[in-house]
This record gives structure tokens, sequence and C-alpha cells, in this order.
């Protein structure tokens, strides 16, 4: 469980970027944080495993206040993967990659291997075991990145901007993968512009705007109340966008999954023709 | 990071800050040239007096004392190095003009460190290059001056995030003996390394796209002229010049030592 209580952060430069931010994301949970850039968003989700400390207010994985404790020992149970897979990758094979994080946790050497294999597999990236991370693209880069992190495990995972760069194939596994995280009971914690993703996945969302939560609440109740959105520089997923137009014709609004509307469609249209 | 910090640029207008910058630069110069001179501490402490009112008028009194505090570290260095040498080829005693020598040395780097910080502070990567361009620097040279100059801070701003990165899979800089701390960087140098690397193919395709270099000779929108600030600022530059000179092969300069 992830307890953030009234956090404000100030940056080396005096800038406040969090202005009293107060939240709880509960095990297992699929959060998604957007907002406008500059937003806080980053800011926030750097306070999960203790990369940065709360100038003021408290911020508790699973009890433990994040000011007590290193940041290695967060990072053992909050997984984190950056926005961008070449600020981290240093080694000359994917392999040496995945298992430099199970190193630095010490794992053993039997357990290192078998973990390895795993993240390879999960991620499709076998094939490219003994291939120096440098010569991959970027999208083949970015699941590197995120199979390094997985590599060990962790109850929770944060993601920033998994999306950028991706095709529609890789961003549909992705979706996949997280709802298997979920499944397990893992805690998911993305930070995104990308709103149609969002609307596929139906997450709990988290709207920010300079430094401050401005809504929270289920995705198809904040996708699709424009004036939120407006406030943080978010345009209506396409789903919720035809359901606004519709509306007028006694649609509901509050419609964001493409099954769904479907099925609301194809409803109407049976009636209509009765 | 602070040492960078005390050489970042912000944009402010002082009478400082519109100097020109190859008088500025010359200024600088001469005060090296004149802190090579004297090895004694009297004139050093004079030099160093100098630049306060340069920062004082510039406003940047703030960042001038992040970069000497970012150059303790090596100042300390020096004044222990110089002391324990001084110490030892003494046969283990230590006399007062040793210490007065070893604080002259470290008020030397200071006097140096500061000089080039207030430089730093005070002229924009735009105003340097122009400087440079006009004292007939290839463009070529000048253009990468500039842009490497323009880099540190953002070179530095991803130094962070990579260090964040590697932190967050577990890396813990801090820990081990000295050869295992250093080692602990490699983790955060390759990224960073390549990036840049990345960063400049990525850079030169841009300015090729737009024509760079199409021209042989450039023309500028802003030209540097000399006002009346920059030639008091030369004439004091040659003051100092020439007297440092002066004092130094005409006269003893007394220690603190022998005065008290």
């Amino acid at each position: 469980m992830i307890e953030v209580e009234d956090v404000h952060f100030f940056y080396s430069n005096q800038v406040e970027a969090l202005k009293g931010v107060s939240l709880t994301i509960k095990n297992g949970e699929f959060l998604a944080i957007m907002g406008q850039n500059g937003a806080g968003k980053t800011t926030l989700i750097k306070h999960f495993n203790g990369l940065l400390k709360p100038s003021q207010g408290k911020v508790r994985i699973d009890g433990v206040d994040t000011r007590k404790t290193s940041i290695a020992t967060l990072a053992r149970n909050v997984g984190f993967v950056f926005q961008n897979p070449d600020h981290q990758l240093f080694c000359e094979t994917v392999e040496e990659e995945i298992s430099f994080a199970l190193k630095n946790f010490g794992f053993e050497a039997e357990a290192i291997e078998k973990r390895t294999d795993w993240a390879l597999n999960l991620l499709g990236l076998t094939q490219y075991r003994k291939t120096s991370p440098f010569l991959l693209s970027g999208g083949e880069r970015k699941r590197v990145a995120l199979a390094s992190v997985l590599a060990w495990d962790p109850e929770a995972l944060i993601l920033d901007e998994p999306t950028i760069g991706q095709d529609y194939r890789q961003k549909e596994k992705l979706r996949q993968f997280i709802v298997q995280m979920q499944s397990q009971g893992k805690t998911v914690v993305i930070v995104t512009h990308d709103v149609e993703f969002v609307a596929e996945c139906n997450p709990r969302v988290l709207l920010m705007k300079e430094g401050r939560i401005i809504a929270d609440g289920e995705g198809k109740d904040i996708l699709t109340d424009p004036e939120a959105l407006a406030n943080s520089s978010i345009v209506l997923p396409q789903v919720a966008q035809i359901f606004t137009y519709l509306s007028s014709l006694g649609f509901p609004k509050n419609i964001i999954d493409v099954y769904e509307a479907k099925a609301i469609i194809l409803k109407a249209l049976e009636e209509g023709r009765e | 990071m602070s040492v960078f910090d005390g050489l970042k640029f912000r944009r402010v207008s002082s009478p400082i800050h519109n100097l020109d910058p190859r008088i500025k630069f010359v200024y600088v110069i001469v005060i090296f040239i004149a802190a090579i001179l004297f090895g004694e501490i009297l004139p050093l402490i004079a030099l160093f007096l100098l630049q306060i009112p340069f920062v004082l008028l510039a406003r940047v009194q703030r960042q001038w004392l992040r970069s000497l505090r970012g150059a303790t570290f090596l100042a300390m260095f020096i004044f222990i190095v110089n002391i324990a040498t001084k110490f030892f080829t003494a046969g283990y005693i230590l006399s007062a003009t040793d210490i007065e020598f070893s604080a002259a040395m470290t008020l030397r780097f200071v006097v140096l460190v500061e000089s080039f910080s207030v430089f730093f502070l005070t002229t924009s990567p735009d105003h340097l290059g122009l400087a440079l361009e006009q004292t007939h620097v290839p463009y070529e040279f000048s253009f990468a001056f500039t842009t490497a100059v323009r880099f540190v801070p953002v070179l530095a701003e991803e130094a962070q995030t990579i260090m964040d990165a590697q932190k967050a899979r577990g890396l813990e800089l801090e820990k081990g003996n000295f050869l295992k701390r250093i080692r602990n960087y490699v983790p955060v140098l390759i990224p960073l390394i390549v990036s840049a690397i990345r960063r400049s193919l990525e850079l030169a395709e841009a300015m090729e796209s737009r024509a760079w270099g199409a021209t042989k000779k450039r023309t500028n929108l802003y030209a540097l002229k000399l006002h009346r600030g920059d030639l008091a600022l030369l004439a004091l530059t040659v003051c100092i010049l020439v007297s440092s000179i002066y004092v130094r092969f005409y006269f003893v300069v007394p220690t603190l030592v022998q005065l008290f």
C-alpha cells in the first residue's frame, strides 16, 4: 500500500512541484496518473520508491516512511521503469542488463539465471539474449528496460510513459501484461498522456495540475468529464466524443469502452428497427 | 553538481552583464596572470577582494558563493598537500611562514575559481560565441565551444536522471571501498556518454537539415561594440597588469610573518 499524506516538494531551485498531494493506492490497484507537462506527475511517482523524499508531509510504503529507509530497500518492492530506456541501459548484452538489478539485490546465481530467462521470455526478448541493447530498436530497448525491472518481481510497478514509441500491437501486449499483473494482485501505476490507452485499460484515474490533484476516480467518470479534462489539457477519448454527440438522443455520456459502446449502439439500433 | 551551478549563466541585466565579453575575458586572464605572478598572501588577498565589487554589482552573490563552496574540497586538498610537503621536507617542523605559504597557494586557486566564476556567471553563451566570432575564430570552433557550454546543464540534469534510474534498479553508489565506489559509477557514465553521442549526432543532422554552413561568410544580428564601461574596465585591466608586473620586478613583497 502506498500512502501519500499532504506532500509538498520543492526542487533545489525553489520551485514547488507538489503543493499538498494526498492519496492512497491500495495493493492490487491499477492507477493512471494524467495531466499536462509540468503538473508534477513524475515528481509524485518518484516519491513512491524514495528517489525523492517529501519536503513536507509523509509518504509511506507498506507502512514504512520513505525518509527512514534506503532507495535500494524500497526498490525491492516498488519497481520503477523510467520513460527513456537509454537512461539505464549500459551492459554489453541484454541478458546482463536484465540480471544487473538481480545482482544488486543479492539474488543467488541460480535464481538470477531463472528469473532472467523468465523475464526475457515474458517480453519476447529471448532471441536477443546475447545482443547488445544499443543495437535494438527504440521499442525493443523499452521492453528490455521493462524486463530488467520485472525480473525481480516487485510487488508494485511504476511505469513512466510506457506507451511512447510503441506500435499498436506492443501497446496491446502491454495492456494484456498489466491485466496479468493485476490478476496476480500486483499494484500498477502508470503516468501517461495516452488517453486512448487509458480508456482501453479503464483504471482508476488521477488528474494533476500545477502540483495538485484535481480529480480522482473511475476512468469512465473522469475521462468523460469535459471540464476536468480541459483543466489538464486532455481531450475526450474517441468513444466518449461520439457519446457526447449522441447524448442529445438520450444516450449515456460516460462510456469509454469500445465493447460497451458497441453493445449500447447495437441495442439502440435493434430497438429502432422494431 | 554545485561547481556547475556556480558557472551556470542566468539571464539578468546588470552593468557587469552588459560589459563586452572580450574585455571581460581579457580581465579574467590578467587576474589569472597576476595570481600566478605572486606567491605571497598580501597581493593575493588584494586580488581576491578586487573581485567582490564585481560580484555585488552583478548581483550574483548567491551563485558565486555556491561555486566557491564547490571549490572548497580542492582548496582544502591544495592546502593540506602544501602543508604536508613543507612539513616533511623541513624535517618534521612547521613554521608560520610555511602555513602562510600554503594559505597563499590555496588563495591563488580560490582567486582563479572566483574570477572564472564571475566571468561565466555574467556572460551568456551567445555573447561568448559572438565574441569568439568577432575575434576571427573560425565559426566551426566558436559554435562547437558555445554548444559545449550550453549543454553542460543539460548533461548535468541527464546525469541525475540516470543516477535515479540505476538507483531504482538497486544500485547503491555510496557502497563499498574506494575502488568499488568508482566502479559503481560505470552504470551511470556509460548511458551518459552514449546519450551524449546520440544527442550530438541528432544535433548534427538537425543542423544540416537547416543548412548549417551553407554560406562561408556569416553575418550577425548583433555586433559587439565597445562602450564607456568597457573602456573603463580595459583601463583597469591594463592598470592591474602593469602594476603587478612593476611590483613583482621592482619590489620585494613582504610576507605577513615579516610584517608582524
